[in-house]
């Protein structure tokens, strides 16, 4: 799909003969975001629906105890610190941003008065800045009112590179300025498409300024409020142990009406996933569970118990094989898998294209993953529904066989084919992780059959995903012939993403292996592609290169897509949630009520 | 007895000293980083991990990184964990009262086991009592605590539906029925440990019985007419027990050490669970501190039991 066929499609949307929610499904099967796809359409002049989820309750509270379980307890509750989702949940429960991600990427307002817009004038000069207007009457958990001092504060304390917050890259390029006690102006360098970064979602946590004041820049560990979260959200702090427990109460006066439905929340850490899964599927202990990485069998067993059911919410995460394009066993210039070497094998695109040929993505799916996974020939994201026209998929273990000997590839008395002297023998590595193994044996078994042979062999997630330059047995190093590995794509946009192809970013030991061009692949013509799209103020312009991007790499066999993997949570049959795949899961806790009564 | 106490505890300094510079080096030469959580996250900019590296003094050679934590520990700073951004000893004490809880009833359920069916079994050696407790006892410590802890969840939670498996150490409720509460989710880990480690001290008892029962003077005490229960409380159980009392206080560090596979199971908040975390996070100073304090409280009771064991024997003197 290329821009004029796009700029056809939004014009569909605008004069109504498209369906606003197809629009998006598309977007999202060529391997854009909903979100992506979502400012595309705001930036035509075609508004945001804004989506009324079906809230029953007609009074605050009288909902009881909320418990969810997490395996991964929140270990820090301050939003910018966050070392992972699972602190960035635990902070949401207290803090909230402007705005969230729902699940078909609008741009729902929490504590904006409404979501800046063309239209509105909310998006000036072309998205160079953006107005946000505050909600009147929100107060603190203290008591003390929310103004856009509060807001100015955020991007003041998260772009200090001293305060050390994980949430620096989206402030730091950025100036945010008051106008008034509720409006901000937020001011890129330049036009920027996707300028729902800062202020919305898991990075866009608003903290008040009266109590981390005093605490920016270098003093920020010693905040005693770090510990003890005061927000605006749903629910007012009670309880913390890191690893183990938060837990919060009603906040009596939240300021949406009739919201939250709970009298407390408990969200509890530790365990294992097949457990949690239990306690909410089985027995019905707990209301929620996050994250359940458990065989689709098990959970389909536990279900059976009546109590609960798994929600499965397609998202960006995508489980991936990189094939090495350089030469990892034989140094030059003094280092493994230098970026001017070659591979003695998939240096060669046939060879690259017959590896793809033999992974079976359909029995990964069948056998393995179940309902948590889809085969997907995409290195964007791609739910079932669709699949672009532009990247295909399929196991063909003759076609692979054809391709190498037309390759020159031939077999050797042990059936192993050789070229050169070179035998065709691959070390093939990934996280220890049952399902990981089951994967790498199903490649192993076709590849057999094409006469290559594949050395399995697996690391400890702790080592594998660790950037210790010391360990050669790091993803980042890649000091193999192929490995595979899930990648997240945590932002809705899809810029940082596919950075993950620029030669500036190639791992090396320059940077010590922490660039992101893991596959090392280097083509000048991806790199002026991913240049252009930086500086592109079109947003349809710039979804169309990223399509364009993403069929690069997966046409080039660089990296074999395997498999699309949705979240997958645990719910009470009553419990009735609001979750999207684009931001947290309690991105709208607020709206989470239990149907019937008290359980 | 005042010079011996003095000796071994100025053996104790190097000791702990030499334990702390090992422990340190193992976990530093360990692979694995922190921050490796960020690394995974593309919107993290490297520049981050860096400056946060930094700011903890990661980057600095191991030795200097030793003696900065040395230093510390001697003002009483027990170091500040990367991954909480919490001091480590706030971390240790939210931990400790569950922890001594749930091990300590574990520990006080298996001498309860112990005692008793050891030293009846002793008193009646392979009668049908003593074959049936000692086939008991060896199942008990051959199965792993993994195992019947899954066992339990399964019959009591799930078929049964009469006890939660998951352990909260926050319970809003007051007076018996929090308590109530509180035994219910306690009941599966404390068996499932006492029972392990009651198996296993059965076993102990028993065979401490027999090799006094035997003696001469024991003998002589049932020849002079004493009935069979004043001869074996007051003159062999007293004498039995000096080796189970050395056993007893040396598993006693293990009430703080906690129990690392039973709390993943029931998801006891203790210290096992906060040390096996950690050391999957490479929390280091989470780490040095839960295993340094460990290793005092082994030399602390090793002092004790030898200590105990001179009260108990006056044979015994300390020179």
């Amino acid at each position: 799909m290329n821009e004029p066929e796009l700029r056809a499609l939004i014009e569909d949307v605008r004069t109504g003969a498209l369906p606003r929610r197809s629009f998006i499904q598309q977007m999202v099967g060529l391997g854009l975001t909903a979100p992506m796809a979502s400012m595309m359409l705001m930036h035509a002049g075609v508004a945001n629906a804004q989506p009324s989820p079906a809230y029953k309750p007609t009074k605050r509270g009288g909902g009881g105890p909320l418990k969810v379980l997490f395996w991964q307890g929140a270990t820090l509750l301050q939003p910018h610190f966050a070392n992972g989702t699972k602190d960035q949940e635990g902070s949401r429960i207290f803090y909230e941003p402007l705005a969230v991600w729902d699940n078909d990427g609008n741009l729902v307002p929490i504590l904006a008065a409404d979501i800046p817009s063309v239209q509105n004038g909310g998006v000036l000069e072309g998205g160079k800045v953006v107005r946000w207007r505050l909600k009147k009457g929100v107060t603190w958990h203290d008591g003390k009112p929310f103004t856009a001092d509060d807001v100015v504060f955020t991007w003041e304390y998260a772009r200090d590179p001293a305060t050390a917050a994980v949430t620096i890259a989206v402030y730091k390029d950025i100036t945010v300025s008051k106008v008034d006690d509720y409006t901000v102006l937020v001011s890129f360098k330049q036009a920027t498409p996707f300028w729902a970064t800062a202020f919305v979602a898991a990075e866009g946590m608003i903290i008040p300024k009266h109590l981390f004041g005093p605490y920016s820049g270098g003093k920020s560990r010693d905040a005693p409020t770090n510990l003890k979260p005061v927000g605006t959200g749903p629910y007012t702090f009670v309880d913390f142990k890191p690893g183990d427990i938060v837990s919060g109460a009603i906040n009596k006066n939240y300021h949406m009406p009739n919201r939250p439905y709970f009298d407390t929340i408990e969200m509890k850490g530790g365990g294992d996933a097949t457990s949690a899964a239990r306690a909410v599927l089985q027995t019905g202990e707990y209301d929620y569970a996050w994250n359940l990485q458990v065989e689709d069998e098990v959970l389909k067993r536990m279900e059976a118990g009546g109590k609960g059911k798994a929600h499965i919410v397609p998202g960006g995460d995508i489980e991936f094989i990189q094939l090495n394009i350089t030469d990892p066993w034989n140094e030059v210039e003094g280092e493994r898998a230098h970026v001017k070497s070659k591979h003695f094998a998939f240096s060669d695109i046939k060879v690259r294209e017959a590896m793809a040929l033999l992974c079976d993505k359909k029995s990964m799916q069948e056998f393995i993953y179940g309902r948590t996974g889809f085969a997907t020939a995409n290195f964007m994201n791609n739910p079932p529904r669709f699949k672009s026209p532009n990247t295909k998929w399929e196991f063909n273990v003759d076609k692979a066989n054809a391709i190498l000997d037309a390759a020159g590839w031939k077999k050797g008395a042990d059936g192993i084919r050789e070229k050169g002297g070179k035998k065709m023998k691959f070390v093939y590595q990934t996280s220890i992780n049952g399902t990981r193994q089951k994967e790498q044996a199903i490649v192993k078994q076709a590849a057999q059959k094409a006469g290559i042979d594949l050395e399995l062999k697996s690391v400890t997630a702790s080592v594998f995903f660790s950037s210790d330059v010391a360990n050669p047995d790091t993803y980042g190093k890649f000091w193999c012939d192929m490995q595979m590995y899930t990648t997240t794509m945590t932002a809705p946009d899809a810029e940082r993403f596919m950075d993950q192809y620029i030669s500036a970013e190639a791992s090396q030991k320059a940077n010590k292996w922490a660039g992101r061009n893991i596959c090392r692949y280097v083509n000048p013509e991806y790199d002026k592609l991913a240049l252009s799209a930086k500086s592109e103020l079109d947003p349809v312009k710039r979804a169309a290169t990223y399509i364009k991007m993403n069929d690069m790499v997966v046409n080039e066999f660089i990296v074999i897509p395997l498999i699309s993997r949705p979240r997958v949570r645990g719910g009470n049959l009553k419990l009735v949630t609001t979750l999207s795949g684009w931001d947290l899961d309690f991105s709208a806790l607020q709206n989470w009520y239990r149907e019937g009564g008290v359980a | 007895m005042g010079h011996y106490l003095l000796r071994r505890l100025a053996i104790a300094v190097p000791s702990l000293l030499g334990i702390s510079v090992v422990l340190f080096t193992v976990l530093a030469l360990a692979p694995g980083d922190p921050f490796s959580e960020m690394a995974l996250n593309p919107n993290i900019p490297p520049e981050v991990q860096a400056n946060l590296r930094l700011k903890f003094g990661l980057d600095d050679p191991i030795w200097q990184r030793y003696f900065r934590w040395l230093l510390a520990m001697f003002h009483g700073d027990w170091g500040f964990s990367f991954i909480s951004r919490v001091d480590v000893d706030t971390l240790i004490l939210q931990r400790v009262p569950v922890t001594l809880a749930v091990i300590g009833a574990s520990q006080v359920v298996a001498l309860l086991i112990a005692l008793p069916v050891g030293i009846y079994s002793a008193a009646r050696p392979y009668s049908w009592f003593d074959r049936i407790a000692s086939t008991l006892a060896f199942v008990g410590f051959s199965l792993p605590t993994f195992f019947t802890g899954l066992l339990l969840i399964l019959l009591f939670s799930i078929k049964l539906d009469w006890l939660p498996f998951v352990f909260r150490s926050d319970i809003a409720a007051t007076g018996w029925q929090w308590w109530w509460e509180h035994l219910k989710q306690a009941i599966m880990p404390v068996m499932v440990l006492g029972l392990f480690q009651g198996a296993s001290w059965t076993r102990y008892v028993r065979s401490a019985v027999l090799d006094v029962v035997r003696l001469d003077y024991v003998t002589t005490a049932r020849s002079k007419g004493l009935r069979e229960r004043a001869v074996i409380m007051k003159h062999v159980v007293r004498n039995a027990l000096i080796p189970v009392v050395t056993l007893v206080a040396l598993t006693m560090p293990q009430v703080f050490g906690g129990a690392i596979v039973t709390e993943q199971i029931f998801r006891v908040p203790g210290i096992g669970s906060l040390l096996i975390d950690a050391i999957l996070r490479n929390d280091t100073p989470v780490v040095m501190a839960v295993t340094f304090v460990f290793s005092c409280l082994v030399i602390l009771f090793n002092l004790i039991a030898d200590l105990l064991y001179g009260w108990l024997d006056p044979r015994i003197s300390y020179r």
